[in-house]
C-alpha cells in the first residue's frame, strides 16, 4: 500500500481560484474594455510583424478603412445593420438555450426565396405586390428552415446544434443549384444583377432602408424579450424546462414559436441583402454572418442594445483589417485572424468577472 | 470504376476520420470543440509552410530532397500548429472557463482565417499565376504507397494504394478506441467527461485530462488537414479548398455514437457521399450540387433516428459542453 | 488510544464571495473513535470537511495530520494522507460499474479489473457489505450507492473516514446496518467523522461531538456526558422547543381521490403501481418512503406533469360541489377548471423557482398570464414579493435579488410563500425542509399547520420519520411505487414505518 506522504516541508500553492460575488457593472465593463485594449495591442504587434509599419500608422489605416469617407461610413453601417439583424434573430433562440447555429442557412433561404420571386415574378406582378411577395416569401423561407429542427427538438429532443449546422450546408447547396440553373449568361455560374424587385430606397441612400429596419427591430426585440409575456416564457424555458412545465408553459409550443421568429428574422435579413442591396444571389450572400452573429449575441449577454456595441466592434475591426490588408498588400483573411484574437480576449476576460485569484500570505504565521 | 470510387471514398474519408477521432477524444473529456474545422485548416497550412520552406530550399535540384526530412518537417509543423490551436481552446475553456461553443466558433473563424491568410501570402510569394501553391515533390513522399499495391488489382487499389498517413489515421482511430475502452487512462478520461466532480474527488487531475485530450485530439484532427493537402490534393494548397469537411467530422462523431471504431466506416461512407456526384453518369453541374447534399441529409436522418431511439449507450458524455470548477456552490 | 490526534484543524477560515462559511474553526479527531460534527444546515460542516478532503482550499488556517502540518490541495493529496470522504451527493459515474467507480483515480497497480473485482469482494466480506461489483451505478438503490462510496474509500486504505449526512436517505433499518459497519471500522482503529444534524444518531453512535454554528466552532463534548437539550442549545444558540403542535382535523371532507393510478417510464418499469388514496380537507397526509420510490412521480401526476397509464385522479370542488377528473390534464387545464392546487416541488431552484430571476419575476411564474395584454405587469408581483419578504422574514438585499443568491431557507420561504399566496384548496409539498435550519424548518411546519387549520388538504412528502410521525394525521408509506401501508400518525412508530418502507422490495 501507499506510504503516507510526509514530506515535512509545507508547500502552499501560490494562489487559488475562487468564485466572485456579483461585481458592480462598471467594474465588469472596465474589465471588458481592458480586454479589448489588450487585444488591440496584440493585434498591433501582429500587424507590425506582418507589415513592418509603425502602430500609429496602422491604427490610422484601420480608422480610414472603417470610416474614412462617406461611402465607407455607409458601408460600415450597412454591414453593422446586417450583422445586427442576424444577431437579433438568433438571440431569442439562445435565450431559450436552443443553440441555433443555422442562421447562415436561414439567411440563405430567405435570400434564395426572394431572389426566386424577383426572377420569376419580376415582370408578372405589379411593383407593390411583387415587393410584398418578395418580403413574405423570404420571411417564410427563413422561418421554415428554422422550424424544421425546432419541431424535431420539441418532439424527440434531437440535437439542434448539429441539425441546424447541417441545414446550413443543405441551404448552401440549394442556392448553388439555383444559381447554376438561373445563371446569366447560362453556364457562367453567376446570376448577375436581377433587374426587378428592388426594395425602395430612402432619400436616395441605398443602405438607409436596411439601417432603419434593423434599428426598429433592435428596439422591438429589446421590448419583446424584456416586457412581453412571450419573452418571459422564453426566459423561463431557457433557464429550466422543468420549471416551465411546472407552471404550465407548453414548452414545445414556445420552442417552435421562438424558432419561427428566429428564422423569420434571418429570412428578412436575406431579403434585405438580396432585394435591398445586392440585387443578386450567390452562395456567399450570407457571408458567414450566421456564425459571427452567435458571437455578437453571446458577447452582448443576449441584450439587443449591447449588441449594437458588439456588432459595431466586430464590423469596425473587419473593415479596418481589410483596409490594412489592401494597403499593405496582405491577404484579406487577415480580418478573420484579428476578429478571432479579439474574441479570444473578450471571452477570456469573462473569467476575471466571474472569478478572482486569492493569494495566501503565509509570512508571519506561526508554524508548528 | 467502382474500385476507383471506393479508393477515392477512402481518401475523402481519411481527413474526416482524423477530425472525428480527434473530436471524439476531445468530447470524451467533456469539451465540445467546435473549433475542429479551424484546427484542420491550421494543421494543413502549417504542414504546407514547413513543406514549402524545405522544398523551396531545393529550388532547381528537387531530386536531392531527403524523403525522410520532406515528411518529417511538414509533419512536425502540422503537429505544432494544431497543438497550439488545441492549447488555445483548452486554456480558454478549462483554465478560463469560457463558453465552449463561442470559443470553438471563434477558433474556427481564426483557424480558417489563419489558413487562408498564410495560404494567400505564400501564393503571393511564389508569384504564381494560379491561386494555389504546389508542393509536388513533398507530396510524392507523402503519397508513397506499397509497391505491391499495383499488382493486386482492385484489392490493391482500394486497400493498399494509400500513403502512410491514411494507415496512421486508421491506427489512431483503433488505438483511441482501445485506449478508451480498455485502459486506466481511458477509464479516467471517460469519468472526466461523464462527471468531472466525481473524477476530481477520486483524485484524477481533471484539468490535466481535459488539456491532454483536447490537445491530442487537436493534433489528430490537424493530421487530417495535412493528409488532405499532401496526399489527397497532391500537395496543392488553394484557399478554402478544404471546405466544410471539419463540420462533417463533427457530424461523424454523433453518427459513430462516440466510438472511434465506428467512425472508420462512417468516415468512408461520408467520404463516398461527398464525391459520389462525380461518378454518376449523365448529370449536369446543377444536379451535382443537389447530390452534394447527401452527407448532410444523412447526418440529419441519423440524428433524428438516434434521438427517437434514445438509448442510454448512445448518449454523449454527460458533462459535455460544461466547464468544471471545483469550488462551485 | 494514541495521544497524537489523527487530524487536527487550527483556525480554519473559508469565505465564499460575501458569505463566511467557516471562521476560525478548530477541531481534533482521534484514532479509534467516532466523532460527530453537529450543526444546523448552513452551519459550515460540509465546507469544513471538504477542506480536509481537498475539494476546497482554506483561505486561512492549518491542518495537522498525526501531528505534522499538512497542505491538502486536492482530493489526491487527501488520499495520500489516507483521508476518504463519502459525500452526501454521491460522487459516482452513473454509466460505470461499481468496480470501475471504486478503482477510479488509482494509479499504483497495473490496470486489472478482474483483480479489482476480487479485492472489492474481499473488503465486502470483511465489513459485511452486500454488493455486486459489476452492477452499473444507474441500476442501484441509494443504499447500494452509499456502499460503493464506502468501499471506494476503504479500497484506498483510508484511515480517516468522513461521512456527510450518511443516514439522510436510509431507512431506520439500513441506518442500523451502517452504524454496525462503522463500529467495526472503529474497532479496526480507524478514525471516523460523521456530519449530521440528527441528535439521536449522534447520541447513539459517536464518542465525542463537536458543534458548529453559523460557521463558527462552538465546542466539543463527550457523548456520554451530554443530552439532547444541551446539544440543541449549542447548535441553535438558545433553548428551542422541538415539539410540533398537531391539532385535530376539523370536519374533514374528501378533497382529492386518487384511484388505481400507474405510470411507467420509457424503459417500461413501473414508477407508480396501482396507487389509491384520499386526501381530506383540514388534514395533513404524510407520504413516507425511501428516496426515489415514486413520491415525485405521484405528486407530479396530481399536478398534471406525469402521463398516467392507468387510473383516475378525482377532485371534489368545495365551491361548486362538482367532481373533476384531473387525469391527463395539463397544469393549465387543471387551473382553468378552477382547481386551486399548489405544489412545492422537491427541486426548488430547478423546478419551483428560476434561480437567475429575481424574487418579483419568480412571483410572476404563477400569475404572468393574467390579463389580455401581450405585455407583462410587474406591479402586483412586486407587492406580493414585498409581502412575502415581510411576513416570512426572508433575508434578502431587495425584491430584485436573484433567488439563486439567497440561502436555502430563504429560497424555500419564497417558494412556499408564493404557493400559499394562491390560497390553495390542495397543497402538496415535497421535502419542504430539506437543507433548512431548525428555525426555518419550524416556520415551514407552522405554515403547513396553518393551512391545515384553514381547511386545506395538505400532502406532505418527508424523509425525517420523526417529523412525519409528529406532524401528519395519516401517513401513506410507499415502496417501489406501491403503497405498502397506511398508518395513523398518532399511534405509529418510526420503526413501523421503516419496516413498511422496505416491505415491497423483499416481497417482489
Amino acid at each position: 500500500m501507499r506510504q503516507s506522504h510526509n514530506s515535512g516541508t509545507v508547500k502552499e500553492p501560490l494562489f487559488h481560484i475562487t468564485k466572485r460575488a456579483a461585481i458592480p457593472w462598471w467594474q465588469s465593463w472596465l474589465i471588458r474594455i481592458a480586454s479589448v485594449l489588450a487585444a488591440l495591442i496584440v493585434c498591433a504587434v501582429i500587424t507590425i510583424l506582418a507589415t513592418k509599419q509603425n502602430p500609429l500608422e496602422m491604427y490610422a489605416t484601420m480608422f480610414r478603412g472603417a470610416v474614412g469617407n462617406a461611402r465607407r461610413v455607409w458601408s460600415l453601417f450597412q454591414n453593422l445593420a446586417m450583422l445586427l439583424c442576424v444577431s437579433l434573430a438568433v438571440t431569442p433562440a439562445f435565450k431559450m438555450r436552443f443553440w441555433n447555429i443555422g442562421a447562415e442557412g436561414q439567411v440563405m433561404m430567405g435570400g434564395l426565396a426572394s431572389a426566386m420571386c424577383m426572377i420569376l415574378l419580376g415582370n408578372v406582378l405589379p411593383e407593390w405586390l411583387l415587393l410584398t411577395v418578395i418580403v413574405a416569401a423570404g420571411i417564410i423561407a427563413g422561418a421554415v428552415w428554422a422550424v424544421i429542427p425546432a419541431i424535431f427538438k420539441a418532439s424527440f429532443n434531437t440535437n439542434e446544434t448539429l441539425f441546424t449546422l447541417m441545414m446550413n450546408y443543405i441551404a448552401i447547396q440549394l442556392v448553388s443549384y439555383f444559381v447554376l440553373q438561373f445563371s446569366v449568361p447560362k453556364g457562367s455560374g453567376h446570376i448577375g444583377e436581377i433587374p426587378t424587385g428592388w426594395l425602395p430606397t430612402i432619400f436616395g441612400q441605398p443602405y438607409l432602408l436596411n439601417i432603419v429596419v434593423v434599428a426598429v427591430l433592435t428596439v422591438g426585440m429589446y421590448i419583446y424579450l424584456k416586457y412581453s409575456k412571450h419573452g418571459y416564457e422564453i426566459a423561463v424555458v431557457g433557464e429550466s424546462e422543468k420549471t416551465a412545465r411546472y407552471i404550465g408553459i407548453n414548452v414545445k409550443k414556445v420552442i417552435i414559436r421562438t424558432m419561427l421568429l428566429s428564422g423569420a428574422l434571418c429570412g428578412l435579413a436575406g431579403v434585405l441583402l438580396v432585394s435591398g442591396t445586392d440585387h443578386t444571389l450567390a452562395s456567399t450572400t450570407a457571408g458567414g454572418r450566421g456564425f459571427t452573429a452567435i458571437m455578437v449575441s453571446w458577447l452582448a449577454k443576449f441584450n439587443p442594445l449591447y449588441m449594437i456595441l458588439t456588432s459595431f466592434l466586430i464590423v469596425f475591426l473587419e473593415k479596418g483589417a481589410i483596409e490594412i490588408a489592401t494597403v499593405f498588400d496582405l491577404n484579406s483573411s487577415f480580418a478573420s485572424i484579428i476578429t478571432g484574437i479579439i474574441i479570444f480576449f473578450i471571452i477570456g476576460s469573462e473569467f476575471f468577472i466571474n472569478y478572482s485569484l486569492k493569494f495566501r500570505h503565509a509570512a508571519g504565521e506561526a508554524k508548528s | 470504376m467502382i474500385a476507383t470510387l471506393f479508393q477515392r471514398a477512402i481518401m475523402q474519408g481519411i481527413p474526416l476520420l482524423c477530425g472525428a477521432t480527434g473530436e471524439i477524444l476531445t468530447e470524451k473529456s467533456g469539451n465540445l470543440n467546435l473549433g475542429i474545422p479551424g484546427i484542420m485548416y491550421v494543421g494543413g497550412i502549417s504542414g504546407v509552410i514547413g513543406g514549402f520552406l524545405y522544398e523551396s530550399s531545393f529550388m532547381g535540384h528537387k531530386e536531392d530532397m531527403n524523403g525522410f526530412l520532406a515528411i518529417l518537417i511538414p509533419l512536425v509543423c502540422c503537429v505544432v500548429g494544431s497543438l497550439l490551436m488545441g492549447l488555445i481552446y483548452a486554456f480558454l475553456t478549462t483554465t478560463m472557463r469560457a463558453n465552449q461553443n463561442v470559443t470553438g466558433l471563434a477558433l474556427t473563424t481564426f483557424g480558417v482565417g489563419f489558413g487562408n491568410f498564410f495560404g494567400g501570402s505564400l501564393i503571393k510569394l511564389t508569384g504564381s499565376s494560379m491561386p494555389s501553391i504546389t508542393l509536388s515533390k513533398t507530396s510524392e513522399f507523402f503519397c508513397q504507397s506499397l509497391p505491391i499495391a499495383e499488382d493486386l488489382g482492385w484489392f490493391g487499389q482500394i486497400f493498399l494504394s494509400h500513403g502512410f498517413l491514411a494507415y496512421l489515421a486508421i491506427i489512431l482511430a483503433v488505438g483511441t478506441g482501445v485506449m478508451l475502452k480498455r485502459t486506466r487512462v481511458g477509464l479516467h478520461l471517460r469519468a472526466v467527461g461523464e462527471s468531472p466532480a466525481t473524477a476530481d474527488a477520486a483524485g484524477i487531475n481533471v484539468g490535466r485530462y481535459k488539456y491532454a485530450a483536447t490537445c491530442i485530439g487537436s493534433v489528430i484532427a490537424g493530421l487530417g488537414g495535412l493528409y488532405y493537402v499532401m496526399d489527397y490534393a497532391n500537395g496543392i494548397w488553394s484557399n478554402d479548398a478544404f471546405g466544410d469537411r471539419g463540420w462533417l467530422a463533427i457530424a461523424i462523431v454523433i453518427f459513430a455514437l462516440w466510438k472511434p471504431n465506428l467512425a472508420i466506416p462512417a468516415s468512408i461512407l461520408f467520404g463516398g457521399l461527398y464525391i459520389v456526384h462525380n461518378y454518376i453518369p449523365g448529370i449536369d453541374f446543377s444536379t451535382q450540387e443537389l447530390i452534394k447534399m447527401a452527407p448532410y441529409v444523412l447526418t440529419i436522418l441519423v440524428l433524428i433516428v438516434i434521438s427517437i431511439i434514445d438509448r442510454r449507450e448512445n448518449q454523449p458524455p454527460a458533462a459535455l459542453g460544461l466547464n468544471y470548477f471545483r469550488e462551485e456552490r | 488510544m494514541n495521544t497524537v490526534p489523527a487530524i487536527e484543524l487550527k483556525n480554519i477560515t473559508k469565505v465564499f464571495g460575501s458569505i463566511v462559511a467557516n471562521k476560525n474553526v478548530c477541531l481534533t479527531a482521534n484514532r479509534g473513535e467516532i466523532l460527530s460534527i453537529l450543526g444546523e444546515n448552513g452551519s459550515g460542516k460540509t465546507t469544513l470537511m471538504n477542506m480536509i478532503s481537498g475539494i476546497y482550499y482554506p483561505d486561512e488556517g492549518h491542518i495537522f495530520i498525526d501531528g505534522k502540518e499538512t497542505v491538502i490541495r486536492s482530493p489526491k493529496d487527501a488520499f495520500e494522507h489516507k483521508i476518504g470522504m463519502i459525500h452526501q451527493h454521491f460522487k459516482l459515474v452513473d454509466v460505470f460499474s461499481a468496480a470501475e467507480n471504486i478503482v477510479l483515480g488509482l494509479k499504483d497497480e497495473t490496470f486489472n479489473m478482474a483483480a479489482a473485482v476480487k479485492r472489492v469482494r474481499e473488503i465486502s466480506s470483511r465489513y459485511g457489505f452486500e454488493i455486486n461489483p459489476n452492477k452499473k451505478v444507474y441500476e442501484m438503490s441509494v443504499s447500494e450507492k452509499q456502499t460503493v462510496e464506502i468501499i471506494k474509500v476503504l479500497y484506498r486504505g483510508a484511515d480517516i473516514l468522513i461521512l456527510d449526512e450518511p443516514t439522510a436517505v436510509l431507512t431506520p433499518q439500513e441506518t442500523e446496518k451502517l452504524f454496525a459497519v462503522l463500529l467495526r471500522m472503529k474497532a479496526d482503529g480507524k478514525s471516523i467523522i460523521i456530519i449530521t444534524h440528527k441528535l439521536h444518531e449522534v447520541l447513539s453512535v459517536s464518542d465525542r461531538v463537536s458543534v458548529l454554528r453559523k460557521g463558527e466552532y462552538i465546542g466539543t463534548v463527550q457523548t456520554a456526558e451530554t443530552s439532547e437539550a444541551e446539544l440543541t442549545e449549542m447548535m441553535v444558540g438558545r433553548k428551542v422547543d422541538l415539539n410540533i403542535e398537531r391539532s385535530e382535523p376539523k370536519n374533514p371532507v374528501d378533497r382529492l381521490a386518487v384511484s388505481h393510478i400507474s405510470c411507467i417510464d420509457r424503459e417500461g418499469t413501473k414508477l407508480l403501481d396501482d396507487i389509491s388514496f384520499t386526501a381530506r380537507s383540514g388534514e395533513i397526509l404524510g407520504i413516507a418512503g425511501i428516496a426515489g420510490s415514486g413520491q415525485r412521480e405521484l405528486l407530479e401526476a396530481i399536478a398534471g406533469l406525469q402521463h398516467l397509464s392507468e387510473g383516475e385522479i378525482l377532485y371534489f370542488d368545495p365551491a361548486t360541489g362538482k367532481t373533476e377528473n384531473l387525469r391527463d390534464k395539463t397544469p393549465l387545464q387543471i387551473r382553468d377548471l378552477g382547481v386551486r392546487l399548489s405544489f412545492v416541488p422537491e427541486d426548488r431552484l430547478g423546478m419551483g423557482l428560476v434561480g437567475n430571476m429575481d424574487i418579483i419575476d419568480n412571483m410572476m411564474l404563477r400569475s404572468y398570464r393574467e390579463g389580455r395584454s401581450a405585455f407583462l405587469r410587474r406591479s402586483e408581483p412586486k407587492t406580493l414579493a414585498e409581502d412575502i419578504i415581510n411576513q416570512l422574514e426572508v433575508v434578502t438585499p431587495s425584491a430584485s435579488t436573484p433567488v439563486r443568491r439567497l440561502s436555502g431557507g430563504n429560497v424555500q420561504k419564497v417558494l412556499v410563500g408564493r404557493e400559499i399566496a394562491a390560497s390553495p384548496t390542495v397543497l402538496m409539498a415535497a421535502y419542504p425542509v430539506r437543507g433548512l435550519d431548525i428555525n426555518s424548518s419550524y416556520m415551514i411546519y407552522n405554515l403547513l399547520n396553518k393551512q391545515k387549520e384553514n381547511g386545506v388538504a395538505v400532502i406532505f412528502v418527508g424523509e425525517d420519520l420523526d417529523v412525519l410521525v409528529e406532524l401528519c394525521d395519516r401517513i401513506l408509506v410507499i415502496g417501489s411505487g406501491r403503497i405498502t401501508g397506511v398508518v395513523d400518525g398518532r399511534d405509529t412508530t418510526k420503526e413501523e414505518i421503516g419496516l413498511l418502507m422496505t416491505k415491497s422490495r423483499y416481497d417482489n
